[in-house]
């Protein structure tokens, strides 16, 4: 093995120290593991730190009626069935004694009249279900778990982008990455690698996501030999904000349509009647966000291209008190004051349900030693996820990989690491280095955004994909091309010259499944396939490496068993 | 279209001076936006901390013609273009690239804090009023903009000895939160040092979630400290009873 680098070792190396990581690190700490997180922001600011609406847990506190079951039920049907149903049903069970858990360990959340955890309505779900304090939840979490992390003893590496994953022959040995801040490069030695380093936002222009979501941990997973599954299944927020255009794509909390707010076009009509009679505002991410995009495209938009959303009827101080932040947005950054008059808004690129293929017990991937929770791994959400599903997932899955990976870690041997691959991942790193006068890596993410935004967008049909494969193609090599200037101290360019490969990858991976998949099911809508297709309907598309080249192919939706079949039958 | 001058902090630990310059302005643009600008057409290796963009994760601090601000949530509008506008990076940290400094020290003193503690047999039925009273301390997104400007830290670089206003926010979280059973008031008068804060508000002027950090928070746990240790009946009867003072 290399001594040329700074090297450490773990039996449990966590990439991502959002909800999902932080969570599997206490769980792996917990066990008695020797923990790293490694992470490319502060330890803090992770995008967990931004969700706002709640955790979704059937804790029936408001509404009596709840259980697991209708909470499995709602999120089958809100993901279009294609859920890994066992992975759907472990999230409805546990999440409630997830929440009491994050509650003990400090968690403050709002409360009802007998002082238990006040629940709010959410898209998609039947009962009042989101846990939350006001439309902070996720800073509230990620808080409580960064605080006993620390507190339990793990180590932090921040400011530290993974780059690659090293092996050990079939099995995972650890992996390669720099310091942003000085540039240097570090080795970590694991028997276990847990990936939480959540979605690909960035690779769209309109986006909720901030620098960091560029698809990293999917990446690393395909280019290590792990299977990657439902990647065309792109959530769109329907709620972004769209003016003025620095803020375009910062999320409207869905919590502004779950406290009463409503959704109209330029002519005030209450559109949603048209869409969802039923759901109304509260219809599923996938149905509002294409209502408001058509609204816009068939001309009845507003000035700004967007829908108005208006929880102005409420009380000053009631909006003030559950949407606090929501308030303060709207009134710095648009000069709007939502207790006044209603936001403008957009659909916003916001979460992948598609990634890296798990197991639902123990959330390993197909390749040994390697696990992933969060938004990085695929299964729980199916074809669309629910508003509140992700915190909840966080915590259910990140126990369970987290508890996975120390058991793995436990009953495996040190993994030894040969230098070549070390070496060869220090080549790749540096390459930009190496030329002069080459792209700038902020060009070639520019056109990159704007071939998703245009061909991978909401609406997709045929010809658009086909082109998006050939652009992605172009890309690639342009990217073989660029140049970076400036010194390994804190560079930005460079990081985004690394970042774009993941990006590039990634996306492909969107959009070789979105061209495949001919039905519009969930977040995917092809304007070339319309409806359901029962046949696709059982089946996951499943992307894999085979030399360098990706490969798409199908595989059954593992069949639900005959109990949980009647529960899904059941209700309205 | 109209044009924003900059001038930018350009440097490293060795030191470094302003550079100018151009953006041109759009409608609600933000420093952030302007900042974006530049890396993408002028200085790609500017080196800025930045995360979500929308005032909720505190990454992007910096000093604003001359002022401690979010970058993130400070209008180019609002601040007069006839002349350049200053960015440069929080002074009371030091220097890594450009805008970006090295806050580790902050970690470095969240550590120290002891951790929330139920109380023992708590039921867990809490009441909205008493999450209401925390919240305000629980909203806080780590900026560290209360750090830059605290004379203490800014002027006296007492880092060794004084935890700063961040923290006496996160503490005043951890004992106010109603099922908490801990006591910190060791901690504040020793490690922390809470005794050197001379109360002026420096901190609370810049906190850009409007947390009422001296009234609400420094001050009572201020108090805390005095009833522990210094309040001569309490002295009294603890002599008498022969009672240790908590984690002294």
């Amino acid at each position: 093995m290399s001594d040329r680098f700074e090297t450490h070792e773990h039996d449990v190396l966590i990439i991502g120290a959002g909800g999902a990581g932080l969570r599997a690190a206490i769980e792996a700490l917990g066990q008695g593991a020797s923990v790293g997180v490694v992470c490319k922001s502060l330890l803090g600011k992770a995008h967990t730190v931004m969700a706002e609406g709640g955790i979704a847990a059937a804790m029936a506190n408001v509404d009596a009626a709840d259980d697991w079951r209708t909470h499995f039920r709602d999120t089958m049907r809100g993901g279009k069935m294609l859920n890994n149903w066992r992975m759907a049903q472990i999230h409805a069970q546990e999440a409630p004694d997830c929440v009491r858990e994050l509650e003990h360990w400090g968690a403050l959340f709002d409360r009802t009249d007998n002082g238990q955890i006040l629940q709010r309505a959410f898209g998609g779900h039947t009962y009042k279900r989101l846990c939350h304090v006001g439309d902070r939840t996720g800073l509230e979490m990620i808080r409580t778990l960064q605080d006993r992390g620390v507190q339990m003893g793990f180590d932090v590496y921040m400011e530290c982008t993974v780059t690659r994953l090293l092996k050990d022959g079939d099995r995972v040995a650890g992996a390669f990455g720099y310091w942003r801040e000085q540039g240097r490069f570090v080795v970590f030695k694991a028997k276990s690698v847990v990936i939480a380093t959540g979605g690909i936002g960035k690779a769209w222009p309109i986006t909720s996501n901030s620098w960091e979501y560029t698809g990293d941990g999917m990446a690393l997973a395909y280019e290590a030999g792990a299977a990657l599954m439902d990647m065309e299944f792109v959530q769109f927020h329907p709620t972004g904000m769209v003016w003025p255009p620095g803020v375009q794509g910062i999320l409207v909390t869905e919590a502004v349509r779950g406290e009463g707010g409503i959704l109209r076009n330029k002519t005030g009509e209450r559109f949603m009647e048209r869409y969802d009679p039923q759901r109304m505002e509260l219809s599923t991410r996938d149905v509002v966000a294409r209502a408001i995009y058509t609204e816009v495209r068939e001309g009845r938009g507003t000035e700004h291209g967007g829908a108005y959303l208006d929880i102005s009827h409420k009380p000053a101080e009631y909006v003030k008190r559950k949407l606090p932040s929501m308030y303060h947005q709207f009134l710095e950054l648009a000069d709007v004051d939502i207790t006044k008059r209603p936001m403008e808004v957009g659909p916003t690129c916001h979460y992948m349900m598609g990634g890296i293929r798990v197991d639902a017990e123990t959330a390993q991937s197909t390749l040994s030693g390697l696990f992933a929770a969060g938004e990085a791994a695929a299964g729980l959400h199916g074809a669309n996820r629910l508003g509140g599903n992700s915190l909840s997932d966080l915590l259910v899955f990140g126990r369970r990989a987290g508890l996975a990976a120390a058991k793995h870690a436990s009953s495996t041997p040190a993994p030894s690491v040969d230098s070549a691959q070390i070496d060869q991942a220090e080549r790749d790193a540096l390459e930009p280095f190496q030329r002069k006068d080459g792209e700038s890596p902020y060009a070639v993410h520019r056109d990159l955004q704007d071939s998703m935004q245009k061909l991978v967008g909401i609406f997709r049909n045929k010809e658009d994909l086909q082109r998006s494969l050939g652009e992605i193609d172009k890309l690639k090599q342009r990217l073989k091309r660029i140049s970076v200037e400036g010194s390994r101290l804190y560079n930005p360019g460079w990081h985004l010259a690394l970042d774009l490969k993941s990006m590039l990858t990634v996306s492909e991976a969107v959009a070789l499944s979105a061209l495949a998949r001919e039905e519009s099911r969930g977040a995917h809508s092809r304007i070339d396939f319309q409806n359901l297709d029962p046949a696709w309907g059982a089946r996951n598309n499943i992307i894999g490496r085979e030399g360098e080249a990706m490969r798409l192919r199908q595989e059954k939706v593992l069949e639900t068993p005959g109990e949980l079949k009647q529960i899904l039958a059941e209700g309205k | 279209m109209a044009e924003a001058i900059l001038q930018i902090f350009r440097g490293d630990a060795k030191g470094g001076a302003a550079k100018e310059c151009r953006v041109p302005m759009a409608p609600g643009m933000v420093v952030l936006d302007a900042l974006h600008y530049v890396q993408a057409h002028q200085i790609p290796d500017l080196a800025v901390r930045w995360n979500c963009k929308a005032g909720k994760c505190g990454s992007c601090s910096a000093e604003v013609n001359g002022r401690p601000r979010l970058t993130c949530k400070t209008r180019m509008d609002a601040l007069p273009l006839d002349k350049p506008i200053t960015i440069f990076p929080m002074k009371s940290f030091p220097v890594i690239k450009d805008l970006v400094t090295d806050v580790s020290w902050n970690f470095r003193i969240n550590k120290k804090i002891p951790p929330f503690q139920p109380r023992p047999g708590a039921d867990w039925k809490i009441e909205q009023k008493d999450v209401d009273r925390v919240q305000e301390f629980r909203k806080c997104i780590e900026c560290f903009l209360c750090q830059n400007v605290c004379h203490v830290l800014r002027e006296h670089d007492k880092k060794e000895e004084f935890g700063g206003p961040r923290f006496f926010v996160r503490v005043a979280g951890l004992e106010m939160h109603p099922m908490d059973g801990a006591s910190r008031a060791g901690l504040l008068r020793k490690e922390l040092g809470i005794g050197l804060c001379n109360i002026t508000k420096c901190c609370t002027e810049v906190c850009p979630e409007d947390i009422h950090i001296t009234d609400n928070a420094i001050i009572p746990l201020k108090e805390r400290v005095v009833d522990e240790f210094y309040d001569p009946l309490l002295m009294l009867v603890r002599k008498i009873r022969g009672v240790k003072q908590s984690q002294d």
